[in-house]
């Protein structure tokens, strides 16, 4: 993974005495907290319901054992012992103090880490596909990419202070894993007749309140024109996006009042004026490619006799290895998913002591490195299958090796009304909810592939829209309500969920699911996943069956 | 009053003016929309010209007379709004703007760095004991990751 020169460190280091200086001069009345709120919100720092909440990158959901033994360290001396998996990769602490955070900050640097544009109207944490360099259907590794957009995109002087906050996803995959189609830029990588390696770029994605879903503005971008194109649609977007009203400052809302053919017409005269002088050479991307070059993988490693022996053995060890590990391009090796979503944990948490845990087993078992998934999961990319039988038995005893990896119980939720100020209604005791009543594993397994997201509110940070099932948060004159979705979709064939109808009430709303699942059982083709079947029937049938009895 | 110039504190020599009070000596700026319309009479005027913009106001017609113009001043409504910054960039990078260009308003000293970089040189506090912050806040970072106007 990307190492630092001495020019990233001096950048983060620098970063953090420039927040010091913040923070002590609002700390001593001299800024207020108006004009202190866009700088500490650029640092990934949020007043929240109880505390603070400070946010650190995960740069395309990649971390090495030693920064996620100071995410460890972090938990215990700063927070209350645990931190927050999210779902751009990165990572939340919902009890730091404020003027603790420089401090913070200043640790966080010392293993190359930082909380730089995390919130705020900005350019944020690029992401990436959690398999990348290591998936079997890979048109090239995007983390390269994704690296030189992150330099390019951290304190770009002109794009700090955009009309809302600026999302942008690279893909290289056949599969996007990475929700690239609901960012302000989705990336893709492509080749094109040639075989030259270049970009699909799409403009306008995204969700929260109008979830929409990007469209391309340019099918073939050559590989030199990158960071150029994106200069000339954040010019774009910086001078005209809306200002006025914040539900309609992101870029999707001007694409759709301008119309995307002048939108592009704008973007490609602007690019026009500047490719030429902002090339990026090949020996910068040669450069930054060597930082991404395969771990030293042992051969023959699937000459391995015993792993094929466990799985016949062990149900439970097969019934892990199905769910949670996904194919590798080298023979003999998987990547295997640590789920983090145990039943009676909050999705997507870690304690300090898992966090340690789970460093010493990437040092010992996937060369030190360890990713972060869209879905609030983490990823081991190369793991031997010889040692797949002691990692999972490792993994079980630390409560990450629940096998639900793509099932119901592998959802997304923000943290809602517990921690967030933002929150309407609670996400975390109806995820748990939920969670209970889909105990029986076996029944879990049955439904199969099933994405169910929720959000406590309309910001949708749990990216309800495009959950299989998707369930909102809403207040209605106080009390809880929820209205369900279905059939939205993050991949390929992205979708965002329709209505069920009318809320459902708190108490209502793991009945509604499991009513769902129900009529699903029922009706189902043999081998048909529930995302098909609902694009099959529509929603008529689930909508009978839950709103039945008013 | 005092303002930050190339990084030192001078004594500022400009007056915003508006149309309905222009003096007929003295260095002045007015505002896009008077610039505009009464261009010939200004070009006429005793003393030096600038123009004050505004987060909305298109650069692209003023780029013709930027050659009788000493001062493009970028008036912040508010920190938050960024469309100055790409309007400095432009005026630097696409017009070659060689004259001061000065940020007023209510912008913090914490961006005067980023506004620096986009080719803004001067920069008028808030309140006068921000002079020291702004003076500091100028050499935040010593490196860069992307190429702007400085």
């Amino acid at each position: 993974m990307y190492q630092y020169n001495e020019i990233d460190q001096k950048i983060v280091d620098e970063r953090v005495a420039q927040f010091r200086k913040q923070t002590q001069r609002f700390l001593s009345g001299e800024l207020s907290a108006d004009e202190f709120r866009p700088l500490r919100l650029r640092n990934g720092l949020y007043i929240q319901t109880h505390a603070p909440m400070l946010r650190v990158a995960g740069p395309y959901g990649l971390l090495n054992s030693k920064q996620v033994r100071m995410l460890a360290h972090i938990a215990r001396k700063y927070d209350k012992g645990y931190c927050h998996f999210t779902t751009r990769q990165n990572i939340q602490y919902n009890w730091p103090k404020l003027e603790e955070v420089p401090d913070i900050l200043e640790e966080l640097a010392s293993v190359q880490m930082h909380a730089i544009q995390t919130s705020g109207a900005c350019m944020r944490n690029t992401t990436s596909d959690h398999l990348a360099g290591v998936c079997v259907d890979e048109i090239e590794d995007p983390r390269p990419y994704c690296e030189i957009i992150r330099q390019w995109t951290t304190l770009h002087p002109e794009f700090d202070y955009l009309p809302r906050k600026f999302k942008i996803a690279v893909s290289g995959s056949q599969r996007d894993r990475a929700a690239t189609q609901f960012h302000d830029i989705g990336i893709h990588i492509v080749k094109n007749e040639t075989g030259d390696i270049g970009f699909r770029i799409l403009v306008g994605g995204g969700l929260g309140r109008t979830p929409v879903i990007g469209q391309v503005i340019k099918p073939y971008l050559e590989q030199q024109h990158l960071l150029s194109y994106l200069e000339a649609i954040l010019r774009i977007y910086n001078l005209f996006g809306r200002r006025d009203n914040k539900y309609k400052a992101r870029i999707k809302i001007l694409v759709r009042e301008t119309g995307l053919e002048k939108f592009n017409d704008m973007v490609e005269a602007e690019w026009l004026r500047i490719k030429d002088g902002m090339e990026l050479s090949a020996e910068r991307v040669a450069a930054v490619k060597t930082h991404f070059t395969p771990p030293p993988y042992e051969a023959n490693t699937d000459q391995d006799t015993r792993f094929a022996e466990q799985l016949a053995n062990d149900k439970a060890f097969a019934t892990w290895h199905k769910y949670n590990t996904a194919p590798h391009k080298v023979a003999g090796y998987q990547a295997v998913y640590l789920s983090l979503k145990a039943p009676d944990t909050p999705p997507g948490d870690m304690t300090d002591q898992q966090l340690d845990a789970v460093a010493d087993l990437a040092d010992r078992y996937s060369f030190g490195e360890i990713r972060v998934t869209h879905r609030q999961n983490l990823v081991f990319s190369d793991v031997k299958q010889g040692d797949l039988f002691a990692l999972w038995q490792q993994l079980d005893s630390l409560k990450l090796a629940m096998p639900n990896i793509g099932t119901a119980t592998d959802m997304i939720c923000c943290p809602g009304l517990d921690f967030c100020s933002l929150a309407n209604a609670g996400s975390i005791g109806v995820a748990k909810e939920i969670n209970d009543a889909l105990d029986d594993m076996d029944y879990l397994h049955d439904i199969g592939e099933l994405k169910i997201n929720m959000s406590g509110c309309m910001n949708g940070c749990a990216h309800q829209s495009v959950g299989h099932i998707g369930i909102l948060g809403v207040d209605k004159k106080g009390v809880e309500w929820y209205q369900i979705t279905l059939g939205g979709s993050s991949e390929n064939e992205a979708a965002i969920g329709e209505r069920l109808g009318p809320a459902v009430a708190k108490d209502q709303v793991t009945n509604t699911i499991t009513t769902i699942l129900d009529v699903y059982v029922k009706q189902r083709l043999e081998d048909e996943a529930f995302l098909d079947m609902v694009n099959r029937v529509g929603i008529a049938p689930f909508k009978d069956r839950v709103y039945a009895n008013n | 009053m005092q303002i930050i110039k190339d990084n030192q504190i001078i004594d500022n020599s400009w007056h915003y003016v508006n149309e309905a009070d222009t003096p007929s000596a003295g260095d002045i700026s007015v505002s896009l929309a008077h610039w505009e319309k009464d261009k010939a009479q200004l070009l006429q005027h005793t003393g030096k010209l600038g123009v004050r913009l505004v987060p909305g106001d298109a650069v692209d017609t003023l780029a013709q007379d930027l050659n009788n113009i000493q001062l493009i001043e970028l008036d912040f409504p508010d920190l938050a709004d960024g469309r100055l910054f790409s309007l400095a960039w432009l005026l630097r990078s696409r017009y070659g703007y060689q004259g001061e260009l000065r940020a007023t308003g209510n912008y913090v000293a914490e961006q005067v760095f980023y506004l620096s970089r986009v080719g803004v040189n001067a920069f008028v506090p808030q309140k006068p004991d921000d002079l020291a912050a702004i003076q500091a806040c100028l050499g935040d970072f010593s490196v860069n990751y992307q190429a702007s106007i400085n």
